[in-house]
């Protein structure tokens, strides 16, 4: 806001305004007051974002072990990592894991919302369920998981056997890629729901009238959805998609409660190897390490969806 | 262009009927106009015939092919929605296009078809804008420039200038009016507006709770409405109606006592309760029919009084500067030939 131009307010001229204190003057001041407004925001930042991240990469220049406090040691933890197989191995699990199950996300993400944008019965009451997976704890779901692929007594193996399609109990988590497409169909099954029910919003911001006109201009089903529905949903898709694969690429309650990494490290991820490393192997300098390590590729995933997927020339206004 | 037929149409959603039974003829190059009040079920009548609803019973057909069973895409049809539902992704000249693309036209092709109309509508130099940067009556046009590319048997609009403002409602219907003199395609248009009815249509078709009330010209429905509803309806100001009955010696008596003339009684019989209808326009200052002046309206080239006669509020027309003030008392004349007559208890017209 400008200053009160003096000269042309002769009022205030007059009768010169009294010296305030620094309080009623920042009181006053649309950017102090604005500055005051914005100091808790600004506290929690520092304290709770700031200071744990600039600690964590701190602590993967140190060789800190839980109960001795370390010295810096340079770059000296990332190139042990370097030549660390089981890291490259939690580096490929990472990928794997992200890449799988977010496409899978997707599309059964994608396909549950367009039934669901349909006139069904018992609309709401679907959607509900829908959301059942994302709303249970993830532990509870991990330890449900845990049972449904019990190597003995898993309902899976039971009902293949019962259908005569196997002769003896599928080893889900005991075998590497077993374990691995284990927890990605745990992951699928609980991410689901977050983007079902963000593409269901996305979807009905676009009118109806939009695919009755395709309709009428002879679109087929299939060239309605390809044509109309998934341009006008890109938007949704990509925010949603950024999220969902920020959300898979640091997953730990899941791994951890089903595997702990295991069999063989098949399973170790990049956020549960860190934990391994710092907490219960107690090198927490190399577990930082470990963990500032996945920030490149959260910083590409974060790039990609900023540029490659920004706002569409149609969104924009008129220029 | 093809001619549409309407036998003896029904919709139901589940057990309740909106449609009771629609029959509507409409001739090859026809404008006709669906009007009624909202939920009278014009615009569900107007989707059934594009594809866009279920037709329960009856048949509609499109020039000789019977309709009720194709998809939206093989009736040959264009329409025009009241949002205008334009693909917000595409610029407007494959908006315009997007027919023709999903048909496999070529692209030349398509650019060939775009353009002339494009121009009739002046949309030539927006042709690569996305909707956003339209105004809504530019959007308005590419809506119809969409509908004019297909080259369909039949257009159809839902109530296309609802979301404009008053007068450039008023520039568009000019522009359709003018547009279907142009292409001479069967036309059928939605609208609440009587206003658009009267001055767009050939042929006006007044809807009214799931039924059709009347059908005819702009000046027949004007001139001899055939019920109640159909007199009320159209006509801004509406008509005056008055309750009373018909006395032995022709005339006809308010409830208070204020005699008033007819002409043609048709099969009124003294003593039915009737209500007496009579257009604002067709009252003039100087004549031996008290009316209680209560309010003015002067609008320039002519003046609304506004005031109680025989028992009811009547608006007066006049041509004529009257000098009158609120609350005084002037005498005005009624043309006998303006008169209509009818049944108070069914509605329907009794004079002749």
């Amino acid at each position: 806001m400008p200053e009160p131009d003096l000269a042309e307010n002769p009022r205030m001229q007059d009768d010169p305004p009294p010296r305030k204190g620094g309080w009623a003057r920042l009181s006053e001041s649309r950017n102090g007051l604005g500055f005051l407004f914005m100091l808790p925001a600004v506290a929690f930042l520092l304290f709770f974002l700031t200071y744990p991240l600039g600690l964590g990469v701190w602590l993967g220049f140190t060789d800190t072990r839980i109960g001795r406090s370390g010295i810096f040691i340079g770059l000296e933890n990332y190139i042990w990592l370097f030549d660390d197989p089981v890291f490259w191995l939690s580096v490929f699990n990472t990928m794997i894991y992200t890449l799988v199950a977010s496409v899978a996300k997707f599309g059964l993400g994608l396909w549950l919302a367009l039934i669901l944008n349909r006139h069904l019965p018992f609309k709401n009451f679907f959607r509900a369920i829908i959301l059942l997976p994302w709303v249970v704890p993830t532990v509870l779901s991990a330890m449900a998981f845990w049972w449904i692929f019990d190597s003995q007594f898993s309902i899976i193996s039971w009902s293949l056997m019962q259908l005569g399609l196997i002769d003896r109990p599928i080893n889900f988590l005991g075998e590497p890629w077993n374990a691995r497409w284990s927890v990605i169909a745990a992951n699928v099954w609980r991410g689901i729901p977050f983007v079902a029910i963000s593409l269901l919003a996305g979807l009905q911001t676009i009118p109806q009238s939009l695919n009755e006109a395709a309709a009428i201009d002879g679109a087929t089903p299939w060239q309605r959805f390809t044509k109309v529905t998934l341009p006008l949903l890109t938007p949704i898709i990509a925010v949603v998609m950024t999220f969902s694969v920020l959300f898979t690429f640091t997953d730990f309650q899941l791994i951890y409660v089903l595997t702990r990494g295991g069999p063989v490290n098949a399973t170790h991820l990049m956020a549960t190897l860190s934990f391994q490393r710092a907490i219960p192997g107690g090198q927490l300098g190399e577990g930082a390490a470990i963990a500032v390590a996945m920030i490149p590729f959260l910083l590409a995933a974060i790039l990609f969806s900023f540029f490659g997927l920004q706002r569409r020339k149609w969104q924009q206004g008129r220029d | 262009m093809a001619s549409v037929t309407i036998e003896n149409v029904r919709k139901s959603y589940g057990s309740v009927e909106i449609l009771h039974g629609i029959n509507i003829s409409i001739d090859e190059g026809g404008f006709v106009v669906l009007v009624g009040p909202s939920g009278c079920g014009k615009s569900t009548l107007l989707r059934m015939l594009a594809g866009l609803e279920h037709i329960t019973s009856g048949q509609i057909r499109i020039g000789n092919r019977v309709v009720n069973d194709l998809a939206p895409k093989e009736r040959d049809i264009a329409m025009v929605f009241q949002n205008y539902a334009l693909y917000p992704h595409l610029t407007v000249a494959e908006n315009m296009g997007f027919s023709l693309k999903l048909a496999g036209v070529s692209r030349a092709e398509i650019a060939e078809k775009v353009r002339p109309a494009a121009e009739i509508l002046g949309l030539a130099h927006l042709l690569e804008r996305y909707p956003r940067m339209l105004s809504g009556g530019q959007r308005q046009r590419v809506a119809m420039g969409r509908a004019i590319v297909r080259d369909p048997q039949v257009f159809l609009f839902d109530e296309p200038l609802s979301n404009l403002d008053a007068k450039l409602r008023v520039t568009m219907r000019t522009e359709i009016k003018n547009l279907h003199q142009r292409l001479k395609t069967t036309t059928v248009y939605v609208t609440h507006d009587q206003i658009e009815a009267m001055t767009m249509a050939d042929k006006i078709v007044v809807m009214h709770d799931g039924i059709v009330e009347q059908v005819g010209t702009p000046l027949e429905l004007y001139d001899r409405p055939d019920n109640l509803f159909v007199a009320g309806f159209i006509g801004s100001p509406a008509m005056n109606m008055i309750a009373g009955t018909l006395t032995g010696d022709g005339r006809f008596e308010a409830k208070d006592g204020t005699m008033l003339p007819v002409g043609d009684t048709g099969s009124a019989r003294p003593g039915q309760p009737l209500v007496y209808g009579l257009r604002p326009e067709l009252m003039s200052p100087g004549g031996d029919i008290p009316l209680t002046v209560d309010v003015i309206e002067p609008t320039g080239a002519e003046t609304h009084v506004v005031g109680r006669l025989g028992g009811a509020e009547i608006t007066g027309v006049f041509r004529e500067r009257v000098a009158v003030e609120p609350g005084s008392a002037m005498q005005i004349g009624v043309t006998p030939a303006g008169v209509h007559l009818f049944d108070e208890a069914s509605g329907q017209r009794v004079s002749g």
